[in-house]
């Protein structure tokens, strides 16, 4: 098990973690918290590439650089995109506020019904069933066909 | 209809963690090695990826800095104006006392590490994270407080304006935008590698107010639920 | 030293999928926090310090910052109110 294939394994792991976390769960909040997720295994993929076995950091040493020093560039790019992540991370938080204040609630599938129904009745279309599922007494096939309105 | 997207989607992601396995170890030609090899005479900084990110790539700090500045501005207007008074609890004889000692300490580790940048790991984004910290610290032990937003703007415009002067400096000098000026110093010492800690501090500096900026208007809020 | 990384690896997969899994959001968020702190060093044993320190002055320090100041103004802090089923 070199360590390489031990990280990358654990990069992998991170991003399907958070793509689970996304796709699973119905709360803002805990989105949030996976795209914080999967940043951290996309930045750990990406920093993987500058590293070679037996290699020192790029940085000079009391006598000299190294030898063999690991690749600065991805380390750079890497050491941006964590901070433009956090700006990211801030700004979704904000909205999730916002998102809170206005309509009262952080279940995603509420906020999207709400949504539906705002835009049904500013429209003036009556809204047909949503797009999570199909009522069950009415027809399926009718539902799937308008998706909510014209 | 949504769970055979989600399961279309996995395995494409399949797929792609499967190319880059294959792919995995040292590449053979990349421009790294030429950096390596060659930034300690040509920039002078002791801290090769310092010398990456501010002389090689400096457009790529630029463009960051941007993307910063467009996330605190964002945030700013979602956020609408602060309340005039807050609901918070007093903070506690234990918090109080601990961000006065903590205050000087954090202020100083942090410019430490922005102006050391290019001689040790470190820098303008890390320092700046600390030193917006540091100008926070006090805000949580005393409630009622205000940062002072007129101050931190000002910071961050000059911060930043002086970032893109230096910048232009070279241009003037008939070398290409963010070229690195003003020699090369002896290496090790705090006052090496041209103006590559000019540019840190600024970076430092803009990163710093920006964030405390942020991080006070999150918490004036007044609590919604 | 290949070992000592596994044993990271291990604790910081545990603590990503305890973050999806805990009801309450400033336990999950405590687990956020392990993850950055891992991370960082994970960071430091593929020889990338600059990198480290960012993702610990980061990750464990002001993205925890934020998440617990946000946690608080919507009101998810007070007492342990359950979240909707996932």
């Amino acid at each position: 098990m070199t360590l390489t294939l031990v990280l990358y394994i654990a990069a992998a792991g991170l991003l399907l973690i958070g793509i689970a976390g996304i796709v699973l769960h119905h709360h803002l909040l805990r989105i949030i918290f996976s795209i914080a997720l999967l940043e951290s295994g996309a930045n750990l993929l990406l920093l993987l590439s500058s590293f070679r076995e037996g290699a020192a950091a790029p940085i000079r040493l009391k006598d000299g650089f190294p030898a063999m020093m690991a690749d600065p560039v991805p380390q750079a790019l890497v050491l941006t995109a964590i901070v433009i992540g956090v700006g990211v991370l801030a700004l979704a938080l904000v909205l999730a506020l916002r998102i809170l204040a206005i309509y009262g609630t952080l279940d995603v599938r509420e906020i999207r019904q709400s949504m539906d129904e705002e835009i049904a009745a500013r429209a003036g279309v009556p809204l047909e069933g949503g797009r999570q599922a199909p009522r069950s007494d009415s027809d399926p096939i009718a539902t799937l066909e308008v998706g909510g309105h014209e | 209809m949504r769970r055979a997207a989600s399961l279309l989607f996995l395995l494409g992601l399949a797929l792609l963690l499967a190319a880059i396995y294959r792919h995995l170890g040292p590449n053979a030609a990349n421009v790294g090695q030429l950096i390596d090899a060659r930034a300690p005479t040509e920039v002078g900084a002791a801290n090769i990826v310092t010398s990456v990110v501010l002389a090689y790539r400096g457009l790529d700090t630029l463009v960051e800095l941007s993307i910063l500045f467009t996330a605190a501005t964002a945030v700013g207007l979602v956020l609408g104006r602060e309340p005039a008074a807050t609901s918070d609890r007093d903070a506690g004889f234990i918090l109080r006392a601990g961000a006065d000692l903590f205050f000087p300490l954090l202020l100083v580790v942090g410019i430490y590490i922005v102006l050391h940048g290019h001689l040790t790991p470190g820098g303008g984004f890390q320092g700046g994270v600390i030193l917006a910290c540091a100008f926070f610290v006090p805000l949580l032990a005393r409630p009622g407080r205000r940062l002072d937003q007129r101050w931190a703007s000002l910071i961050e415009g000059l911060a930043g304006a002086s970032f893109i002067v230096i910048g232009l400096l070279a241009l003037v000098g008939g070398e290409a935008f963010l070229t690195p000026l003003l020699g090369k110093g002896g290496m090790g010492s705090l006052f090496s590698a041209g103006s590559l800690p000019l540019l840190y501090t600024a970076v430092g500096l803009k990163v710093g107010a920006e964030l405390a900026g942020v991080l006070a208007r999150l918490a004036a809020q007044q609590p919604v639920a | 030293m290949s070992w000592v990384a596994s044993i990271i690896v291990i604790v910081m997969l545990a603590a990503a999928v305890a973050v999806l899994l805990l009801k309450d959001f400033l336990s999950a968020l405590a687990a956020l926090a392990v993850v950055s702190l891992a991370l960082s060093v994970l960071f430091v044993i593929l020889r990338a310090p600059d990198v480290a320190m960012t993702e610990a002055a980061v990750g464990a320090g002001l993205g925890s910052l934020l998440f617990a100041l946000a946690i608080r103004r919507m009101g998810l802090a007070r007492g342990h109110k359950p979240e909707d089923r996932p």
